[in-house]
């Protein structure tokens, strides 16, 4: 790997070591798990709406460096966003580590988790940048599905 | 013969550039093994037990007499007592469905030790509980070992299996099995024995050990992949049932009943991977050629060295017995308040191979209060070399984490 402090840089290990975001909500109203076995990372992801709105959100949980840094800083971004814009958030995200998008203006609503823009020349490591994302994916797509009943 | 001959018949170790240190999970392969498998192909490959013409006959002899190979290689009483498979996890599988199935009932116990790989635990879980048995575990002590009071407070009247890995995957701990066997049996229990991280260091012999089972995998003792071996002592793999069905492990096949070949067919259904065990083969005449005693002195003093090296960094918790003489090859540690995929990612920007994760045995990881580690494993190809670039490594990922932690 050419430079490894293109992943390890300075962002993503302040918020890896420094648990910015790691709380447990008095009160949420979405909730999920997510767990990588084969590490044995795993986060439980809280957020709280205010009507359309992400008012909070709070993780709790154990894992490597690019877990933990990359489910704080997913935090940042999303906190204040609306439910539609945090899905294309997470959308521009995960096709950003599947490079699948390169453009910088489409990348410039990642906000600083395009820090992790360099994570594919680490392939054993993508999953781990993905893990909170997916959680939290999957967490909105059951909230869409339980208010469209 | 010195270490650098060996490396150069290990034509990974020439091409690429690295530290290997996942010898646990598999070792590279030497160039013999590597030919023989060409010149099977090139000269001698056909379906063995099929034909009646010439090629076949000679494929089947070179797989037959690999058979007996092995056979003497453990000092198994007969060559029909080896079995292959295509890994220790399928000669795990195959004993607990064919003989843990048939012969455990309702309240006989099961007793493993914690130490286990999943595929020497996973199974039991899914035949005690069909069976109504129940499983129980031999803990470790501080030294990460089995206490001989531990050994008799679990095996006792009600057990009937006991299965014991000899050389423990992530620990490096070795298991005291001939004595683990001995007392099973005054208990009436069988007892099955896990090689697959001792055979590539140590001299097997199942009479000796009085072992009633004993499984390995070849890709770890320098054979291909995807090739196995499971001993069985022939009285009782006598009495099993088959495990596959299909073809050449039949005698006769009516619509409704089928009589079974004698051992060893009779656990090798369909075409086996013929080419892994002429691989086998070749893996054992390259350890037999070097010699035990050989890579015992070549290990030996190259796992030493690690030990005392890696005890200096006092930023490393290690997972490791203190009585050198009840280790072998593996060391588990952690760079405290690091994860141990962060250490193996940029180990591996180091050029260092080692594995980080839970390695396949999580009771164990859980029992230590962890749930993962980084661990490498040593074959006798690895110098001091290998073990100061380990350091090397190790340091600058402390160096660059140590700013962050210390916040
Ligand atoms: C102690 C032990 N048992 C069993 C296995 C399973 O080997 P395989 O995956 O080749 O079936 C391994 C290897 O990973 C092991 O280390």
């Amino acid at each position: 790997m050419e430079n490894l402090n293109d992943v390890y840089n300075e962002l993503i290990m302040e918020h890896s070591m420094n648990s910015y975001n790691k709380k447990k909500l008095d009160k949420c109203d979405l909730c999920k798990m997510g767990k990588n076995p084969n590490c044995g990372d795993e986060i439980e992801i809280e957020l709280k709406l205010d009507g359309n709105k992400i008012q909070d959100i709070g993780f709790t949980g154990h894992g490597c460096a690019i877990s933990q840094a990359s489910t704080s800083i997913m935090i940042d971004t999303l906190k204040g966003k609306t439910i539609e814009e945090a899905r294309e958030i997470i959308k521009t995200f995960i096709e950003m580590i599947k490079r699948e998008i390169t453009d910088e203006e489409e990348l410039k609503k990642l906000e600083d988790a395009i820090a992790f823009r360099n994570i594919s020349n680490m392939p054993a490591r993508v999953k781990c940048a993905l893990l909170a994302w997916h959680t939290i994916e999957d967490m909105l797509k059951e909230q869409n599905n339980n208010t469209q009943k | 013969m010195n270490v650098e001959d060996i490396k150069k018949d290990f034509p990974l170790l020439e091409n690429r550039e690295i530290t290997y240190l996942d010898n646990g999970a598999t070792a590279q392969k030497p160039i013999q093994v590597i030919k023989a498998i060409e010149e099977f192909y090139e000269k001698s490959n056909a379906n063995p037990h099929r034909g009646a013409y010439e090629l076949s006959i000679e494929a089947t002899e070179e797989y037959e007499s690999t058979r007996a190979k092995i056979a003497k290689f453990i000092n198994a009483r007969h060559p029909e007592e080896i079995i292959f498979s295509k890994n220790a996890t399928e000669s795990l599988n195959l004993i607990a469905y064919s003989y843990g199935m048939d012969n455990l009932k309702k309240d006989d116990e099961v007793v493993i030790s914690i130490m286990e790989h999943h595929s020497n635990l996973v199974p039991w879980q899914k035949i005690t509980k069909a069976t109504g048995s129940k499983l129980k575990y031999m803990y470790i002590n501080k030294d990460f070992e089995l206490s001989d009071e531990e050994i008799k407070n679990k095996i006792t009247d009600k057990t009937k299996i006991v299965g014991i890995t000899q050389v423990s995957n992530v620990l490096g701990t070795i298991n005291p099995v001939k004595k683990i066997i001995q007392y099973a049996h005054e208990k009436g229990a069988i007892v099955i024995v896990d090689a697959s991280q001792s055979i590539p260091h140590m001299k097997i012999d199942v009479q000796d050990l009085d072992a009633d089972f004993l499984v390995f995998s070849g890709h770890k003792m320098l054979a291909p992949l995807g090739i196995g071996v499971l001993y069985g002592k022939k009285e009782i793999l006598d009495k099993m049932t088959p495990f596959l069905m299909g073809g050449d492990m039949i005698e006769y096949v009516y619509e409704q009943e089928t009589t079974f070949a004698p051992l060893p067919n009779k656990f090798e259904a369909g075409t086996q991977n013929v080419e892994g065990v002429i691989g086998l083969g070749a893996a054992i005449d390259y350890i037999e050629n070097i010699g035990y005693n050989k890579i015992h002195d070549l290990e030996s003093e190259v796992v030493s060295y690690a030990r005392q090296e890696l005890s200096k960094l006092d930023y490393l918790t290690l997972y490791l017995t203190p009585n050198v003489q009840n280790h072998c090859s593996v060391i588990s540690f952690n760079i405290k308040g690091v994860h141990p995929h962060d250490v193996a990612s940029i180990l591996d920007s180091e050029k260092v191979c080692l594995r980080a994760g839970n390695h396949c045995a999580q009771p164990l990881l859980r029992s230590l209060g962890i749930d993962s580690t980084c661990r490498v494993s040593f074959c006798f190809y690895n110098t001091k070399e290998d073990v100061d670039n380990l350091v090397k490594a190790l340091n600058k990922t402390y160096r660059m984490f140590k700013k962050y932690i210390n916040k």
